[in-house]
């Protein structure tokens, strides 16, 4: 086999890896979530089993829909975070395998999914889809803000080094950037906006049920559906993996690390669940005033003490 | 069993359609849907829009104003789905059925719409939500 045959195969079990980590994270969301309100939760094949019943639905297209750009949509959404899957999974796994700029593209790629999800919703034919495309819109400005100003401070920790491995390796010499002034404020601010960009509660207000039907999906059945759903799977794995690998040293599989790798996984997630489980939704101009305003300062902040080396 | 028809069974999506009920049946729905009976052990979760339903709940009787918007909803609903008459007032519309506005029994005016669609009655005024899990659980066997 030829070296770019074989990077071929490790794509593709490296995104179908990710795939079954996301089904089973989101298991571990809802059984969670079950637990803290005192109730059993679904058995662990239910996420395989709302897509595999999404698969046998019929598809229904509106009469006012755009019915091309409403059915291609989630295609470029799940294009974009399988993409984005199968670049982090390839640089954890081989961190002096990535190229110059990979950083910038791996935030690009994650920005994919929400603008195909706007297309969608804004294509759909709904004004409560519009709605929810146009409340999309004002969250990702919000939270897009702070996560980049974070991502430059981690990148100017690191030597200015813009490549992933390299912001890998230089943890594996200096030690991670989470045990740092500047590498706490950046946990706690990607750790927010990661909470928004999931979509989930208190920043599930795109997909808001019982204010606006269904948001941005409410005209959406069937396949594409379950497409969506897979979208989120992918989201719900790859951003936690981002911060480790750029707080908290990646993952490294050799002997212990291994275990102190699922460890670090699950304390990301452990906080996104427990977020989820005790706050109520926020309205959009309180999401913007929050990311913009608080969270952007403390951004900012990091980022200054990020440059004084603290 | 095909793959899709085992993921049906695990995983029904639920949409409420009350169709101008007295609300004693909406209650106890959204009583089902509580942490208490727990129906998220089945897969069975509250959506938003009827696009996302496998099983639509139906309370109250139909009328006149109502039914061009119930077939509306109906033909929203991405099939294969199953539609849940629940209450006296769905099933045979009782003290209402010589009343100048409504129209015919729920499983009449489905028929109507779509001869081979599936129809579970749920007796009661209100039903209790076990003799709702029980109508679910008898037609999920069924499906």
């Amino acid at each position: 086999m030829t070296s770019g045959s074989l990077t071929l195969v490790y794509f593709m079990l490296i995104v179908t890896g990710i795939l079954v980590l996301g089904l089973v994270t989101s298991w571990v969301d809802r059984k969670v979530t079950a637990r803290v309100q005192a109730r059993v939760g679904p058995p662990w094949y239910q996420p395989l089993a709302d897509i595999l019943k999404l698969l046998g639905k019929e598809t229904l297209v509106p009469d006012q829909a755009s019915r091309n750009v409403f059915l291609l949509a989630p295609l470029f959404g799940i294009a974009g975070a399988s993409l984005a899957a199968g670049l982090l999974g390839y640089v954890l796994l081989f961190p002096d395998r990535g190229f110059l700029g990979d950083v910038v593209v791996l935030v690009y790629l994650l920005l994919i999914p929400a603008i195909s999800l706007i297309i969608g919703g804004g294509s759909s034919g709904n004004p409560m889809a519009v709605v929810g495309a146009s409340r999309e819109m004002k969250l990702i400005l919000g939270y897009e803000l702070p996560y980049l100003v974070v991502i430059a401070m981690i990148i100017i920790k690191s030597g200015y080094d813009f490549r992933l491995g390299g912001i890998i390796t230089a943890q594996s010499i200096g030690g991670w950037h989470l045990w740092s002034l500047s590498g706490i404020i950046g946990f706690i601010v990607l750790l927010l906006a990661t909470q928004a960009k999931l979509g989930l509660v208190p920043f599930d207000i795109p997909d808001a049920e019982q204010e606006i039907m269904g948001g941005i999906i409410t005209e959406y059945s069937g396949p594409p559906l379950a497409m969506i759903k897979v979208t989120k799977s992918f989201l719900l794995t790859v951003l936690p993996l981002f911060i480790m690998a750029v707080l908290m040293g990646g993952i490294r599989l050799e002997g212990w690390s291994i275990l102190w790798s699922i460890l670090k996984y699950i304390v990301i997630i452990v906080f996104i669940v427990l977020i989820r489980n005790t706050n109520p939704r926020v309205r959009i101009d309180q999401a913007v005033k929050f990311f913009w305003g608080p969270v952007t300062i403390l951004a900012i902040a990091g980022l200054v003490l990020g440059i004084y080396g603290w | 069993m095909s793959l899709t028809r085992w993921g049906l069974k695990k995983s029904p999506w639920v949409y409420h359609v009350a169709l101008s009920p007295c609300n004693n049946c909406d209650i106890e729905i959204l009583d089902l849907l509580t942490p208490r009976f727990d129906v998220e052990r089945f897969g069975i979760k509250l959506v938003g829009s009827p696009r996302h339903a496998d099983v639509l709940l139906v309370s109250g009787s139909i009328n006149r104003h109502v039914l061009p918007r119930f077939i509306e909803l109906y033909k929203q609903t991405a099939k294969p789905c199953v539609v849940f008459a629940i209450g006296s007032c769905a099933l045979s519309m009782t003290m209402f059925r010589d009343s100048y506005n409504t129209v015919g029994p729920l499983d009449k005016v489905v028929k109507e719409i779509d001869p081979n669609a599936i129809i579970v009655y749920v007796p009661g005024c209100p039903p209790k939500p076990e003799a709702m899990i029980l109508g679910v659980v008898k037609a999920l066997q069924a499906l």
